[in-house]
C-alpha cells in the first residue's frame, strides 16, 4: 500500500513542469552519449561489418536507416496516442505537451521511411513508388502528422488545440494496426515483417545487428529530441502566460 | 570508404538524406530550445513573474 502511494506521489511529482524539466537536465547528457555511440556502432556496422546480400547485393543496406525510420514513425505516433489520452482523461497540460512536442519528430521519421523507402524501390522494384497497401497507409501517416502540426499552429489557446488535436490522433490511430498489418491483409509489394514475426526473424544475425542498434540509436535520438522539445514547450507556455499577465497588467494600469 | 557498386547513388543517397533529416530536426529542436530560454530569462529579468509564481513568493 505505501509502495503504491509512494510511486503515485512520484508519478504525479514528475507530472509537474518543474519538476520533469530538472528530470530532463539530468537524464539528457546521457542519452545523447548514449545516441552518439549508438549511431557510431550502427553505422560500422551498416557500412563494413555487415555482408552484402546475397539477393539484394549492398542495395539491401538501405534497410539500416530505413526500417528503423519506419518503426520511429509508428512507435512515436503511439507515444502522441498516449499522450492524447492523458489529455482527454486527466486534462494534464504535460501531456498537451508531450503530443505537440511529438509531431515534428513523427513526420522527420516518417519522411525518412518514405524517402528512403523510394530510393530502394527503384533499383528492387524498378519503380519509386507503388500506391501499395503499406506505402499508402504510411504516405497517410506523414499526411497526418503535418495535419496535427498545422492544427497546433492554427489554434492559439493551447488547451483548446490540446483537446482538438488529441482527438485527432486517437481517431488516427486506426491507421497504426493498417500499417503494420497491410502487408498481410493485401497483397502488396512490398514485402512482409522479417523481423517482428511469428518464427523469429528471418534475416541473419550478421544483418539484423546493425538494424536493431540503428534503431535503438533513433530510439534514444527520438528520446532526446522530445524531451528536449518538451521542455521548450513549458518555457514557450510560461513566456505566454507572463506576457498575457503583462498585457492585463498594463491593462490595468491605464 | 565502401564501394557499393551499382548502388552507391541509391545507398549514398539514402544515407545522405536520412542523415540531412535527423541533423535538420536536432538543429531545429536545439535552436528553438535556446530562443525560448532566452526570451524566459528576459522576462524574468524585467521582474516579470507567473501568477502561480507570485502565489508561491
Amino acid at each position: 500500500m505505501s509502495d503504491q502511494v509512494s510511486l503515485s506521489a512520484r508519478l504525479t511529482g514528475l507530472a509537474n513542469p518543474t519538476r520533469f524539466i530538472r528530470m530532463v537536465e539530468i537524464v539528457l547528457p546521457w542519452l545523447v552519449a548514449a545516441t552518439a555511440i549508438l549511431f557510431a556502432v550502427g553505422l560500422a556496422g551498416a557500412f563494413y561489418i555487415a555482408p552484402a546480400d546475397r539477393w539484394q547485393g549492398e542495395a539491401y543496406r538501405i534497410i539500416f536507416v530505413h526500417v528503423p525510420g519506419a518503426w520511429l514513425a509508428m512507435f512515436c505516433y503511439a507515444v502522441m496516442a498516449a499522450a492524447s489520452i492523458g489529455s482527454l482523461v486527466w486534462r494534464h497540460p504535460l501531456a498537451d505537451v508531450s503530443a505537440k512536442a511529438a509531431a515534428p519528430l513523427g513526420a522527420a521519421f516518417t519522411f525518412i521511411a518514405l524517402v528512403t523507402g523510394s530510393l530502394w524501390g527503384k533499383p528492387m522494384w524498378g519503380a519509386w513508388w507503388v500506391w501499395d497497401a503499406r506505402l499508402t497507409s504510411v504516405l497517410i501517416l506523414f499526411i497526418m502528422y503535418l495535419g496535427l502540426m498545422a492544427l497546433w499552429r492554427t489554434v492559439e489557446d493551447p488547451s483548446r488545440a490540446a483537446r482538438a488535436a488529441a482527438v485527432l490522433t486517437l481517431v488516427g490511430f486506426i491507421n497504426i494496426p493498417i500499417i503494420k498489418f497491410s502487408v498481410e491483409w493485401w497483397n502488396t509489394l512490398h514485402q512482409p515483417a522479417s523481423v517482428l514475426r511469428v518464427g523469429g526473424p528471418a534475416i541473419d544475425v550478421s544483418q539484423i545487428w546493425p538494424m536493431l542498434v540503428m534503431a535503438l540509436a533513433y530510439t534514444t535520438l527520438f528520446m532526446s529530441l522530445h524531451f528536449m522539445a518538451m521542455r521548450t514547450e513549458i518555457h514557450r507556455r510560461r513566456i505566454r502566460s507572463m506576457r498575457l499577465l503583462e498585457a492585463s497588467r498594463g491593462g490595468e494600469d491605464g | 570508404m565502401p564501394d557499393f557498386g551499382k548502388y552507391a547513388f541509391y545507398v549514398w543517397t539514402s544515407y545522405g538524406l536520412a542523415g540531412l533529416v535527423l541533423v535538420g530536426i536536432t538543429l531545429y529542436t536545439w535552436i528553438d530550445s535556446r530562443v525560448q530560454r532566452r526570451v524566459l530569462r528576459t522576462l524574468e529579468e524585467r521582474g516579470l513573474r507567473r501568477r502561480s509564481d507570485r502565489r508561491e513568493g
